[in-house]
């Protein structure tokens, strides 16, 4: 076996792997080509190479051979049988955004994976922070995504679990497809079977098969979806095997019956309060006295009254509060923690969660037949006040209980509202969820009005987007106000974020007066009025880019 | 001259950036609120003041239809080409707002601008109306030649001492180069530098690098010391090559190009455009498809250490214009090219070359190797392909008629680009554009269906 020691000009040449010789020649060259490396390996003072060519030394004729070599083994590269196909992705019914809206898409992504972070944020909008909402906009109206941006999404959505339900709901099937080639993208598979579309009814089979078969992920995610569309087939299913299941697992279901809490889950959750668990049961109670005609709930209002009533001693009507002395077994059965958490005394810890989990509409039958706002009025003997409003706050929450929550708000200007009182900004801010959005809104913006914006953050944060105009008028008024104040813009950053994200474009057009350098006044921070022109010029470029986005998508 | 009213798209535009930072900077730019009296003559100027963070605001002004690429000028300190402020000028001009151009058409230029405009206006008048410098104007031809003598000298003393440095390695034998690492290279690099032969010196360059390259090592070394040794060999004997083969070794070893070919005007489709660096200088590559001819061609562009380089051109826009093809490198059939006149500002395109299958693919690459053979890759346009995962070894792209692939070349495959094509797919055969080489197929864009945009990978 001799390889070939041709001169380069030759080797320029090969005569392509075209014929049975060549194929013959490059098997020939195969076995050669590695006796070729071990030789350059080893050295050729060590190892002579396999090849020799008169007037070269061994050095050049192993270069010369290994030169013939290389350049034939690329020439004769040859396609290869290809590895099976995976199974195309499922279409994709949706029609994909139009061409606007793709490109923006891929600015905001693109401005997502280069997030730096730190240093002054200047006058540019946050791109980031505007995906949640284009994701929403999009889904919305029934996009499907442009395919090329599918791995920028899943990795965006990767990194931020916030952001997953809309992500992966625009991502769709094609997306579930790419989740099963690349590991990093395993979390859309997990997350997937919640959003499908609700079982039909032919497909029982399948049902009962994925909950005896599933794994945990999959049963939670059927459960939930099966909650939200036929909640009594949900319960049906769980009660099934509900003995079966391990107690970590029967927490996660009996959560899932939150989602549509009725009257008729009522005998199985009774049943529930006997579990081998004591988080199931208290869960189990928590839900029953979220249903007011719930034995428990009577219960619970029967043990509340007898703590509070009305003190007819009193010169004016007041609310005597004779916490329970002891948590009998029933009690414990219906869901109260015996131990209070550390720095509580036991009583009022009890006496908060009869409260909590009394019904709120019973209250007025056994007060005097008062309304909820003349309730919370009235004065409450030795100091057990802040003990007894807060346990109604919670209820109001768990009951959603709208009249109660007013009542409990009180007016938005009160004094009160703002400082220390009975009920907390987080609180408040949970009661105002109970109200509907127009009256959230206007409660907020009248609490704006009268203390300004060092405490509306919170809750600001559960009023709906976009704001109202009231809302908006009233923060945008309120941030005028701190500007002339003299304070610097960072202050009120919170604010300013949620502004971005939240005021009506439409209030691009007014707030274009609040960008200009204004004059500074003589006691202001130095420098603060250029801060602010830079965070109301922001502010305005986010709105618009807002409006941009939604026109994009279709208005 | 120029058609009116063309604007480029978002992509495009952001495919200009010399960064991602830019990309993002540009981004955060492009919307109305820093922006004022911007205004575009819909032939291609487009202008605005950019409100920074001083008193005065930036001046920014482009001309998209410069025969060389885009051209930019802004009053900011940025050593960034195209500056933040460009970009975001042009991604404005790019989107509409409110249902209208943001940057209106058919502006008068602010004397600011007009100035800059017109004084590249008669630059590019005077460069068209003068006769091309020819040989004669480069001085005496004596001179020339004598010069020419010397450099060819130097080369060879070069190659004659780059032959032994391999002689001794292979003598020595490769396992110890393991050991030296760079540093010798480095040496080697930088005499072959000096030798002014620059193909030799970026060869060299690379070997120090292979040692470290993971499994299969020897065989790769070996692979490139063979290929170097044959060029030099090639070099020292290029009096007894083909006149070809020779201009492919003197363009190799890295001698200038002695004239430019005839001009080839078509519309160019932009089919890639990405950028390899190294320590010392930023390589980019474009890659245009003439739709009439059905020719393809690679401009290079360079740029000096972490600068992005001049030429521009987004992918998915097609430019009428002429094409100088280098001369010297008759044996790549003439891929290489420069940009000359450009006759419209780029304006966007949709269809793809004609594909071929995986199979035509390699015969390709290996067919161009004959006539040069130390060429990595060739660009093949593979036409109804499925990218397919391979177990571990990778990825393929495979033809659904004939069951036959090629693997997609493992620095791609861990590239971003590999997952939109993937993503692109969906399973389903699409028309991919790449280069085909002994490494596999690198993809470089993708059509998911005739008639879409191209999408860059």
């Amino acid at each position: 076996m001799t390889a070939p020691t041709t001169a380069p000009t030759k080797t320029a040449a090969p005569t392509a792997a075209h014929t049975e010789a060549a194929k013959a020649a490059g098997r020939h060259a195969r076995t050669s080509w590695e006796e070729l490396v071990t030789a350059a390996l080893l050295g050729t003072d060590r190892r002579t190479p396999p090849v020799t060519a008169p007037g070269r030394d061994a050095p050049a004729a192993l270069l010369d051979a290994a030169a013939v070599q290389t350049v034939r083994r690329r020439a004769g590269l040859r396609a290869a049988p290809a590895a099976g196909r995976p199974e195309p992705a499922s279409q994709d019914p949706r029609p994909v955004v139009p061409a606007a809206a793709r490109r923006r898409l891929a600015t905001l992504l693109a401005d997502h994976t280069g997030t730096a972070g730190g240093g002054r944020r200047g006058t540019a909008p946050d791109l980031v922070e505007l995906l949640p909402q284009w994701l929403a906009m999009a889904n919305e109206r029934g996009f499907a995504p442009p395919p090329e941006l599918l791995p920028a999404l899943l990795n965006a959505a990767r990194g931020r679990t916030d952001l997953r339900p809309q992500a992966l709901a625009f991502a769709g099937p094609r997306a579930q497809w790419l989740a099963r080639l690349n590991p990093d993208w395993k979390f859309a598979l997990r997350a997937a079977p919640g959003r499908a579309a609700p079982p039909g009814p032919q497909e029982e089979g399948a049902i009962q098969r994925r909950w005896q078969e599933g794994l945990f992920a999959e049963r939670v995610a059927l459960l939930a979806s099966l909650r939200a569309h036929t909640p009594d087939t949900a319960r049906e299913l769980l009660s099934d095997t509900w003995a079966t299941e391990r107690a970590e697992d029967r927490l996660m279901f009996l959560d899932s019956l939150r989602t549509g809490l009725r009257p008729a889950d009522e005998p199985f959750l009774e049943q529930a309060l006997g579990d081998r668990s004591r988080n199931v049961r208290a869960t189990a109670a928590e839900l029953l006295s979220s249903l007011p005609d719930s034995a428990l709930a009577a219960r619970m209002a029967d043990r509340a009254a007898s703590c509070v009533a009305l003190d007819r001693t009193a010169p004016s009507p007041a609310l005597t509060v004779e916490a329970p002395h002891e948590c009998d077994a029933g009690m414990e059965r219906d869901g109260v923690a015996p131990k209070p958490p550390a720095g509580r005394g036991e009583r009022s810890w009890w006496l908060g969660q009869l409260v909590e989990a009394a019904p709120l509409a019973s209250w007025q039958g056994r007060l005097g037949d008062r309304s909820p706002a003349d309730i919370v009025a009235l004065p409450v003997a030795d100091d057990w006040r802040a003990e007894l409003h807060a346990a109604w706050c919670r209820a109001a929450v768990r009951q959603r209980d709208a009249s109660w929550s007013r009542a409990l708000l009180g007016p938005p200007a009160s004094p009160d509202a703002a400082g220390p009182g009975a009920v907390s900004l987080a609180e408040r801010a949970k009661l105002l969820t109970t109200l509907p959005a127009t009256e959230r809104a206007e409660w907020v913006a009248g609490f704006i009005d009268a203390h300004g914006l060092s405490e509306a953050f919170q809750l600001l944060g559960v009023c709906a987007v976009p704001w109202a105009p009231a809302l908006g008028r009233a923060v945008v008024d309120a941030l005028n106000i701190a500007r002339d104040a003299g304070s610097y813009p960072w202050s009120f950053s919170g604010v300013m974020g949620l502004a971005e994200r939240c005021l009506d474009p439409a209030e691009a057009v007014r707030l274009e007066a609040l960008t200009a350098v204004p004059d500074e006044p003589e006691d202001a921070s130095p420098g603060a009025g250029g801060y602010w022109s830079e965070a109301f010029q922001r502010l305005v470029s986010t709105l618009r880019l807002r409006a941009a986005m939604r026109e994009e998508l279709g208005g | 001259m120029t058609q009116q009213g063309v604007r480029w798209t978002a992509d495009q535009v952001l495919a200009l950036a010399p960064d991602a930072p830019s990309q993002k900077a540009g981004s955060k730019l492009g919307i109305a609120g820093p922006w004022s009296r911007a205004g575009s003559s819909g032939e291609g100027a487009v202008w605005g003041l950019c409100k920074g963070s001083g008193s005065k605001p930036y001046q920014t002004v482009i001309d998209t239809a410069d025969v060389a690429g885009p051209a930019y000028k802004c009053s900011c300190p940025s050593r960034k080409f195209p500056c933040k402020h460009a970009l975001g000028l042009l991604l404005l001009w790019s989107g509409e707002e409110d249902g209208r151009a943001a940057v209106p058409d058919g502006e008068e230029p602010p004397d600011w601008a007009r100035e800059w405009l017109a004084a590249r206006h008669d630059k590019a008048e005077a460069k068209r109306s003068s006769p091309p410098a020819g040989p004669a104007a480069a001085g005496d031809p004596d001179a020339a030649r004598k010069r020419a003598e010397r450099r060819a000298e130097r080369v060879t003393a070069g190659a004659t001492e780059l032959e032994r440095r391999l002689s001794d390695l292979l003598r020595g034998g490769m396992a110890a180069a393991e050991q030296a690492g760079y540093g010798l290279w480095e040496e080697t690099a930088a005499r072959m530098v000096d030798a002014q032969a620059p193909g030799f010196a970026t060869r060299v360059r690379e070997l120090g690098a292979i040692p470290g390259s993971g499994p299969g090592w020897p065989a790769r070394l070996l692979e490139e010391c063979a290929l170097l040794h044959l060029l030099t060999s090639g070099w020292l004997r290029r009096d007894e090559l083909p006149a070809a083969l020779a201009a492919t070794v003197r363009s190799r070893t890295g001698l200038p190009a002695s004239a430019q070919g005839r001009p080839l005007r078509d519309t160019w489709q932009v089919l890639a455009q990405y950028d390899t660096a190294d320590n010392k200088l930023t390589t980019r590559r474009i890659w245009l498809h003439g739709e009439r001819s059905g020719h393809t061609a690679l401009l290079l562009s360079y740029g000096a250490a972490g600068r992005a380089p001049a030429l521009a051109l987004p992918v998915g826009l097609a430019l009428d214009a002429e094409l100088l093809p280098h001369a010297a490198d008759p044996a790549s059939r003439q891929l290489r090219a420069d940009l000359g006149e450009q006759f419209t500002a780029p304006c966007p395109t949709t269809g793809h070359p004609p594909g071929i299958p995986p199979a035509e693919a390699a015969v390709r690459y290996g067919e161009a190797l004959r006539d040069d053979p130390w060429l990595e890759s060739w660009p093949v346009t593979l036409g109804r392909v499925v990218p397919v995962p391979n177990g571990d070894t990778g990825w393929q792209l495979a033809d659904p008629d004939s069951d036959l692939a090629l693997p997609i070349a493992s620095p791609a495959a861990t590239r971003s680009g590999l997952w939109r094509l993937v993503a692109l797919s969906g399973g389903a055969p699409l028309t991919v554009f790449g280069e085909c080489g002994h490494r596999g197929f690198t993809p470089l864009a993708a059509w998911p269906y005739d008639g879409a945009e191209t999408v860059r990978l």
